[in-house]
């Protein structure tokens, strides 16, 4: 095809990935060199007929306005937001290098510093979750497989449910169920005769929730592609395998799993860009006391009234930077497939 | 794998140990919906209540409160009526039907060229289309804040319109791509022979045969508008509000004011199209699936 055609029919897509994917990454990341103007201060004498004059010190919000119209960004600030104690904490963990009481007080006390702690969630909640969906989905797809076929479509059909669902809804739908006056948290508080059990009160259970959810929501995508994996193993191999004697579960660690390999690392693949980006359940949980993650944090920082365009976008590039990290091992293979393939 | 040959040889024990663990799955995917939409027909303090969830199968404050009607439909009213639920649903009719459509007469063009193009930089805009789908959409969404309140165009639905299509694009473009591969080369070519330029082809030859593609892509594309929480939560006024957003901000002050039931009607009801498109897309939602798998 020539260049020519090729970019006729292409542009429309490049101009919308360009303008909304391209521009918004050097946005943010123009964005979190800036700060916030600092606030414009000035001395207003008020007197009142008996009470005499005093000063006091107020915020000129029409400086201020026209500090914001002549500079929408704020004031260049470096790396200092990356810096912070809201983002890498430098000081704070230099600090807390320097005095503490051993490896278990350094952990807690970095923790305790808010982008260690979104990424402490982040990044257990993909690791975490990623294996055991996939684990759950394999175990599903195998026993499906086993179904006779008049019930294999009422179950696959049941099965999508979790994953189709939008997170947020989905999210909700189980936070209602687990609450202390729902009816798993109710059931769970009369099992073990404690009143006050509340899955959202400690920091291990609301992990614990969110992690369940997780599994929850992403075990479908493995077992319908693990699914499909199966309907292409070779009958042969599995039927010469069971002539030289090979157990079911021999069968299943030596000519299935082989088998699947290729399809378990796109699905693990697109499974961690997904988990990374963990947000609808921490707000659907209402989780953000005991955990938060990357987007939540942006979230956080872009809602309400003071939006901090710098804050969002320093966290906002180093989730992009995580996410190249994660990307990596791919990118690396297919740059190297690619050349093998030139040369 | 032939099922026969395997169904015959399995003990009695496996057998039952895989229906039994198919029971507990398809209970823990299907209760909780079932369960909500149960409980959506019931007063507040039978669905959450503190003494014995028998109340909400059984509906004993919802008769007290109800005439003796178990079934209340007062939670839909609220949601739908007093609190406006039915703008937030025309909002999302308007942006996920517009996002797929245009997401796949792009995505059809920018697909068919990946698929038949073979050089270096289709490559690479492949590889460039991966990273962006890997990007967490609130990081785009805080690049997206600042330049839309300078240039005004910030609430609108329009912009978020055009936001989600290219956020679509990355997966569209793959999704597309590898269908147009399964489609042989021959076809369009032996056209371009016959005279027909490249756009020709495409819309005589290509068009006709892509549509199990296009609908299958079109499914995703509409799940991605309609699920999206991130983006239309920051992108949209308070008035032009899509249906998720408008559910989690009337959760806050629906909670306030003793309503949760609105919350949990509108939750309902903002099921219902998936459940149907489940129960009809079922073959093509799973072959998209693992189409991308296969061949990605």
């Amino acid at each position: 095809m020539p260049h020519k055609t090729f970019f006729a029919f292409i542009l429309p897509s490049l101009i919308a990935m360009v303008l909304f994917i391209a521009l918004p990454i050097v946005s943010v990341i123009v964005q979190s060199l800036h700060v916030e103007h600092a606030r414009v201060l000035v001395e207003v004498e008020s007197c009142q007929p008996f009470g005499g004059c005093t000063t006091e010190t107020r915020v000129d919000t029409a400086a201020m306005a026209e500090l914001r119209a002549e500079k929408p960004m704020g004031q260049f600030n470096g790396l200092g937001t990356y810096l912070n104690r809201g983002h890498l904490a430098v000081n704070e963990i230099g600090a807390i290098l320097a005095s503490n009481n051993g490896f278990g007080d350094i952990a807690t006390r970095i923790y305790n510093l808010p982008f260690y702690k979104a990424l402490s969630f982040t990044l257990v909640f993909c690791f975490v979750v990623t294996p055991l969906a996939m684990a759950l989905g394999f175990a599903i797809a195998l026993a499906v497989n086993a179904l006779p076929k008049v019930t294999k479509g009422p179950v696959i059909f049941f099965s999508l449910l979790p994953m189709i669902i939008t997170p947020l809804i989905g999210s909700l739908i189980l936070y209602w169920m687990i609450q202390s006056n729902g009816i798993i948290g109710a059931s769970l508080q009369h099992l073990f005769n404690d009143p006050t059990l509340s899955l959202r009160a400690s920091p291990v259970l609301t992990w614990a929730s969110l992690l369940f959810y997780g599994v929850w929501t992403n075990a479908p995508f493995s077992f319908v592609v693990f699914y499909a994996g199966l309907q292409t193993v070779p009958g042969d191999t599995l039927e010469s395998a069971m002539i030289d004697g090979a157990s079911r579960w021999e069968r299943i660690r030596f000519v299935i799993i082989p088998h699947l390999a290729p399809l378990a690392t796109f699905v693990a693949l697109v499974q961690l860009m997904d988990n990374f980006r963990v947000f609808e359940p921490i707000v659907g949980f209402s989780a953000e006391a005991n955990a938060t993650s990357l987007s939540w944090l942006i979230f956080n920082d872009l809602s309400g009234d003071a939006k901090l365009f710098g804050s969002a976008g320093a966290t906002s590039v180093l989730t992009i930077v995580g996410v190249i990290v994660l990307l990596m091992p791919v990118l690396i293979r297919t740059w190297q497939e690619f050349n093998h393939k030139v040369v | 794998m032939s099922d026969a040959t395997l169904s015959q040889k399995r003990p009695l024990p496996l057998t039952i140990l895989i229906t039994v663990f198919i029971v507990i799955w398809v209970v823990l995917a299907a209760f909780p919906f079932i369960w909500t939409v149960w409980g959506s027909f019931k007063v507040e303090p039978d669905f959450f209540s503190r003494q014995s969830w028998w109340n909400a199968i059984f509906g004993t404050y919802t008769q007290a409160q109800n005439d003796g009607n178990s079934f209340t439909g007062d939670g839909y009213y609220g949601a739908w009526v007093t609190r406006e639920f039915w703008r937030a649903a025309g909002n999302t009719a308007i942006v996920t039907v517009s996002v797929t459509i245009i997401s796949l007469t792009l995505g059809t063009l920018g697909g068919y060229a990946l698929a038949r193009s073979g050089r270096g930089y289709a490559f690479w805009i492949l590889i460039l289309a991966l990273v962006f789908r890997a990007m967490p959409h609130i990081t785009l969404v805080s690049g997206y804040l600042l330049p839309f309140f300078q240039l005004n165009i910030w609430g609108v639905l329009p912009t978020s319109i055009i936001v989600l299509v290219a956020i679509n694009q990355p997966f569209t473009l793959w999704m597309l791509h590898s269908f147009f591969l399964s489609i042989p080369k021959d076809l369009d070519e032996s056209a371009m022979v016959d005279g027909c330029s490249r756009f020709e082809a495409f819309r005589r030859v290509i068009i006709p045969v892509m549509w199990p593609g296009v609908v299958t892509t079109g499914l995703f594309s509409f799940l991605l508008a309609y699920n999206d929480f991130a983006t239309t939560s920051m992108l949209l006024s308070s008035d032009n509000q899509t249906m998720v957003p408008k559910i989690s901000s009337f959760l806050g002050s629906v909670q306030e004011q003793g309503n949760v039931m609105f919350a949990v009607a509108a939750v309902v009801s903002a099921t219902v199209p998936l459940f149907i498109l489940v129960l009809f897309f079922q073959r093509q939602i799973v072959s998209g699936l693992t189409a991308g798998a296969v061949k990605g």
